[in-house]
């Protein structure tokens, strides 16, 4: 459905914008149909930088982005409303994406008058109510009230429902569940698998390793704008072979282990091999060489569907 | 025992009325003692602990007493609270990562800080060095403006600045919340390090993170609209709580190793009450499955085992 080919994105940064910064660097990967795929990192990773630009928010330096095998760089006009009508982003933040001065659902009205000014009012009604039902509220309790009358799981469930009335078959999903309490996070979780069954693919973008091992089929870890793990999910926390995302299976905070004990599970597994490299100057591994600091390691498949960018795999 | 709270509630005042954050609130923390709170958005924890530092308009002192290493707080009296201030009880605030001033080179704030304590900063600078030390920051740090350091650094840095003058017990407000899961690791343990290294007597770690606490608390206490629900053992809650509310919160937790195709977790239907007009009784009692006539009563927070406390008529009854 959606295939990312080799980009990448550089910011100008500096007073005068003399300094460049790679924020991502040569990613590739896809989304099939009806799959989840999650985008592991840690902050300043460039796992936003990419699902912005699968939403066009900003523009790729180098690589193509494909969607349904058209370039997305090159929509214009009526095409790029057509590419928005079925590929759509829900962002961290749901108090800073409303106007405070409207009320909170005028956001629905906005998408009404854009892109369904043929449908009457009524009919609209019944859809938004139908959205709202589908992501677990109650329309009766939630419309016609303004922003900060409304909780942040609501509005952030607004902005999910809002991405259904449109015909999304694609949605970027950026943090979407940091900022919700741990009763309702699960909700907002379900809801996204029971609208996989339906038909839609998510890009998952979060730093939380639970939340994307509980929710998708393939993950892909991100460091510094580089690609180092890639594939099944569970092959992935089952068997974590870069040195970084052993060090980030480490230091997540779990219910069932301590973090001793994950430490030392760790050592005991030995990795299977890593090199030249993003992630050389955090590196502890003993795999880790000369070279390393000079080359950066190429995706090797260590396992069917199972991918890594190490010079421990190299060989 | 370092801090004993008796009876402690604090409202809101708004214009349509007072919001009872925080209701009849009793439980003591041992010295030694590293205690989560754990609850939603709105539970009351932010409530309690600031209440405790700092206790400012629209928040109303109600009732209740606190004791802390067996003087009483006057925490009602703004003015009265000052000598207890840092010295005997301190935080790291929620905005820790805001908390510096901006303007000024660390060093010359904390300075200034001291200072207004009454403390001389060139007899603690020695200390204040060893302390950077210990959370591995370099004492250049002195020499820097806040906007120098990365997240996790300010938020270690706050650490120092708190912990300073050596207080009997910390409140720390959601300190690993903004960071990265690696970041995260190495603030919290460097806050056990702290509790270890007997810098700090006992310690109120404030956080959503139930996973946070599992790795650093020694006892957890869980809150509900305002009220106490059960604190226990850090063990006992995570393995075995008793309130249904603490069972619901724990069972839909997300944790590595368990996926939505081969157990689906789910949530706790509903949401919590308004406080400007909670309920009357139990306030989990509208969510509750487990609910029965009994629960318009407010149920007792009593100690069922030892040190394990809950407030549910139906599961404490069988111990009562």
């Amino acid at each position: 459905m959606l295939k990312i080919e080799d980009i990448t994105k550089t910011y100008k940064t500096g007073t005068f914008g003399g300094k460049d910064l790679k924020a991502v660097k040569n990613v590739s990967f896809d989304i099939h149909d009806g799959e989840i795929v999650s985008l592991i990192g840690e902050s300043g990773s460039g796992k936003s930088t990419i699902g912005k630009m699968i939403l066009r928010l900003i523009s790729t330096t180098s690589g193509k982005i494909y969607f349904n095998d058209k370039d997305v760089s090159l929509l214009k006009d009526s095409e790029l409303k057509e590419y928005y009508r079925h590929v759509q982003g829900v962002f961290q933040d749901p108090f800073s994406t409303y106007n405070p001065i409207f009320k909170a659902d005028r956001i629905f009205s906005v998408l009404h008058e854009e892109f369904f000014p043929h449908i009457p009012a009524s009919e609209w009604k019944g859809r938004v109510d139908t959205a709202l039902k589908s992501v677990g509220m109650n329309p009766a309790h939630v419309l016609n009230k303004f922003p900060h009358q409304l909780s942040g799981g609501q509005l952030q469930r607004f902005l999910i429902a809002r991405a259904l009335l449109l015909d999304t078959k694609f949605l970027v999903a950026d943090e979407i569940i940091s900022m919700l309490d741990a009763s309702t996070r699960i909700d907002v979780l379900n809801l996204l698998s029971d609208l996989r069954s339906k038909g839609l693919s998510v890009l998952f973008i979060t730093h939380d390793l639970s939340l994307g091992y509980y929710i998708s089929e393939r993950a892909v870890i991100l460091y510094k704008g580089s690609v180092v793990e890639i594939g099944e999910t569970k092959k992935i926390f089952d068997n974590p072979v870069h040195p970084y995302t052993r060090m980030l299976m480490s230091c997540v905070p779990r219910l069932d282990k301590k973090w001793q004990d994950v430490e030392v599970e760790l050592t005991e597994k030995k990795p299977m091999t890593a090199n030249g490299c993003v992630f050389y100057e955090r590196c502890h591994s003993e795999y880790k060489l000369d070279e390393c600091a000079h080359q950066s390691p190429a995706l090797v498949e260590v396992e069917p569907n199972h991918s890594v960018a190490c010079v421990c795999c190299k060989g | 025992m370092s801090l004993k709270i008796e009876n402690l509630t604090i409202y809101y005042q708004t214009i349509a009325g007072n919001v009872r954050a925080l209701e009849d609130a009793s439980f003591s923390l041992a010295d030694g003692e590293i205690m989560g709170v754990a609850g939603e958005s709105g539970c009351g924890k932010s409530t309690l602990s600031n209440s405790l530092i700092y206790l400012h308009a629209p928040m109303k002192y109600i009732r209740g007493r606190v004791f802390l290493d067996g003087e009483e707080l006057p925490i009602h009296d703004t003015q009265k609270m000052n000598p207890f201030r840092y010295k005997k009880i301190s935080v790291i605030p929620q905005y820790a990562m805001n908390a510096m001033n901006p303007t000024k080179k660390i060093g010359r704030m904390v300075e200034d800080l001291l200072k207004s304590r009454g403390e001389n900063y060139k007899e603690i600078l020695p200390e204040v060095k060893n302390r950077l030390e210990l959370v591995k920051l370099s004492p250049d740090v002195l020499n820097m403006y806040p906007f120098e350091l990365s997240g996790g650094m300010k938020q270690r840095m706050v650490m120092v600045i708190s912990t300073l003058l050596d207080p009997s017990l910390l409140l720390a407000d959601e300190v690993t919340s903004a960071l990265d899961v690696s970041s995260q690791k190495a603030v919290a343990e460097m806050l056990v390090g702290f509790r270890d290294k007997k810098i700090v007597k006992s310690i109120m770690l404030i956080t959503h993170d139930i996973s946070i606490l599992y790795q650093t608390a020694n006892t957890i206490m869980v809150m509900y609209a305002g009220q106490l629900a059960e604190k226990a053992s850090t063990e006992t809650i995570i393995k075995a709580p008793r309130h249904p509310y603490t069972k619901l919160l724990i069972s839909s937790l997300p944790t590595v190793g368990v996926r939505i195709s081969e157990n689906r977790l789910a949530g706790i239907p509903g949401n919590p009450p308004l406080l400007l007009n909670p309920p009357t009784g139990c306030r989990f009692r509208d969510r509750c499955p487990v609910a029965f006539a009994k629960c318009a009563e407010v149920p007792p927070f009593v100690e069922i085992e030892k040190g394990h406390f809950l407030a549910c008529w139906k599961e404490g009854k069988a111990h009562a």
